[in-house]
């Protein structure tokens, strides 16, 4: 089968920087790595590809180094990468990144599942892999978070959706996109990551797949949303009243605290 | 003339209370200017829709068909679109829910217009326009959006907005849509394996329990406690994965988020997951043993100490209280 699995190469978010002041995001101390919500789908069609004879390829948009992050996708166990990379791409909201990504998907053709993770930790937006499987025009299966059953012809899953889990079944292409209960991501081992240091990684450009899509329908000219303001936020300021040794007395003034909420309707 | 339309979710006919809040907002922008407010629902006979009218709505579109008691993305775009085409309206909101969150883009894409997701407000700037306002970077900035397309669709993240005011008085037209497409042959829904008997985003009263418990049984110290303040019980991701709790209790980032009167964090180390999903709580109690968690950080009133120990003594004074 043909497995595919988007991902996103993301800043590390524990060592971005977000200064309230200025309102800006600096990103130059933090490095980079796979979304951490993509490694829950590669996982997921890693284990299919275990019980059925299957092609994974991991697909990106993004900067020439995204291809480091291709390389990471192989080395958990991704068999090829492929890199969308243009400075025509560039400046992409959600629209223009799923027209790019699906165009790509129609390129390498006779897809079977795409997996996707269930957002971003970045642009946190979770609206990709809906948008994708429409300009595809196949179905789409969100918050899976448990995989009943796959064979050649369909796919059996649990989606956590509209207050309750549903199963669903979907005969293929779909595209599924996972949550973080799904799996637990496999750690690379080294053997693996020097074997994918040395993987060739194809780069496809605008000129790739002008057959698939239009010049004015990505990047930043094909995105109807723009940001026209960041602010950071300031954390909301809290008492931080902390106490180790008399519990009791600071028990009293919590509850004192509880009943003023009028929430102890008793 | 500002024209909204508002996607009512419905389960079992239960409309999701995210839709007034939708109206309550859609009112406060059109601010007794021209514009009409427009809901539309998709379901059976079984719903409650001059509900709509008293809360605001001027319209409601109700596209009938059983097919849409279950979550079928797909059929319901393929129905709600050729609507959308022919009323047009300038602005199209859409509850965050999970259902909500994974239709609107398909629509969206279908309808080749932007989408802003998961927003917590919506303002009109100078000229009038739309901008919609969300969180992004792991809820660490707001980025201020502008669509230039028609609709412009935004999420909005549920317990944003007040609810708008109810009045009996007031009242919907009712229009009566016969489905578009009432099957889909890309995808089977074969059943609900799972119910969720409450919305814990619905919770004024939360108490949390992490990995400060060493098993399943212990966490009747916090539903004890729960029940005492009338509160419902929440759970880390930890203690979910460990199979204590279901995962309609987990908050986080990647689970439900709160925001709640009173969130009581016991045994919760305050991972940035977890903080993501209950830090916008009014007031933050947290215990603890480990004087450098970071849930202290954010906790009105941090408590170190066991949570073996505290929660009976907690208990034991609300008891007598």
């Amino acid at each position: 089968m043909n497995l595919i699995v988007l991902i996103k190469q993301v800043p590390d978010m524990e060592k971005v920087k977000f200064d309230s002041e200025k309102g800006l995001v600096d990103r130059t101390s933090a490095g980079v790595e796979i979304n951490p919500f993509d490694l829950n789908a590669l996982e997921a069609a890693v284990n299919i590809g275990r019980s059925i004879e299957s092609t994974i390829t991991a697909l990106t948009m993004g900067p020439p180094r995204g291809e480091e992050s291709l390389k990471d996708a192989i080395a958990r166990g991704a068999d090829r990468g492929i890199l969308l990379s243009d400075k025509l791409f560039g400046g992409a909201d959600t629209k223009a990144t799923s027209i790019t990504l699906a165009s790509a998907i129609m390129k390498m053709g006779n897809a079977d599942i795409i997996f996707v993770g269930e957002k971003t930790v970045d642009g946190d937006t979770g609206q990709v892999g809906a948008e994708v499987a429409e300009f595809l025009n196949i179905a789409h299966i969100s918050y899976v978070d448990e995989i009943l059953e796959v064979t050649e012809e369909y796919i059996k899953v649990v989606s956590d959706i509209l207050g309750g889990r549903f199963v669903k079944k979907a005969k293929y292409p779909v595209l599924i996109s996972v949550t973080k209960n799904l799996n637990v991501p496999g750690i690379p081992t080294f053997k693996d990551k020097i074997k994918a240091r040395k993987a060739e990684i194809p780069v496809w450009s605008l000129e790739d797949l002008k057959e698939y899509v239009k010049a004015e329908d990505v990047g930043l000219s094909g995105s109807p949303t723009k940001v026209k303001k960041i602010e950071v936020p300031k954390e909301i300021t809290r008492k931080c009243k902390k106490e180790k040794e008399n519990v009791e007395a600071f028990l009293d003034e919590i509850i004192a605290e509880i009943k003023k909420q009028k929430v102890l309707e008793a | 003339m500002k024209n909204f339309l508002i996607f009512a979710e419905q389960k079992n006919g239960i409309i999701h209370n995210v839709t007034y809040e939708l109206i309550g907002k859609a009112k406060e922008l059109l601010n007794n200017k021209a514009g009409e407010i427009s809901v539309v629902i998709l379901g059976d006979e079984n719903m409650d829709l001059p509900e709509l009218g008293y809360h605001g709505a001027n319209k409601v579109y109700h596209i009938e068909g059983e097919c849409f008691n279950k979550p079928d993305e797909l059929l319901y775009k393929e129905n709600i679109v050729p609507l959308v085409n022919e009323i047009k309206p300038e602005t199209f909101l859409i509850g965050a829910t999970s259902f909500g969150r994974s239709l609107a883009p398909r629509i969206a894409a279908s309808l080749k217009t932007g989408l802003t997701a998961d927003c917590t407000e919506l303002k009109l700037d100078e000229n009038g326009d739309l901008i919609q306002i969300r969180p992004a970077f792991s809820d660490n900035i707001l980025a201020h959006i502008k669509t230039m397309t028609k609709p412009q669709m935004a999420t909005i993240r549920y317990k944003e907005f007040n609810k708008a005011q109810r009045n009996e008085k007031l009242y919907a037209e009712i229009i009566k849509i016969k489905a578009y497409k009432t099957t889909n042959n890309l995808l089977e829904i074969l059943e609900e394996i799972e119910s969720r008997e409450f919305d814990i985003s619905d919770a004024q009263v939360v108490v949390s329990a992490g990995k400060g418990f060493k098993n399943k049984e212990d966490l009747s110290l916090v539903y004890e406690l729960a029940s005492l303040i009338g509160g419902e019980v929440g759970a880390s991701r930890k203690i979910v994965d460990e199979g204590y709790i279901g995962k309609g209790h987990q908050i986080g980032y990647s689970g439900n988020r709160v925001k709640a009167k009173i969130y009581i964090a016991c045994g919760i180390s305050g991972a940035p997951q977890h903080l993501a999903g209950m830090k916008e709580s009014d007031i933050i109690i947290a215990i603890n043993s480990d004087p450098s968690a970071p849930i202290f950080n954010v906790a009105d009133y941090g408590i170190v100490g066991d949570v073996y120990k505290v929660i009976p003594m907690f208990i034991e004074k609300l008891k007598n209280s």
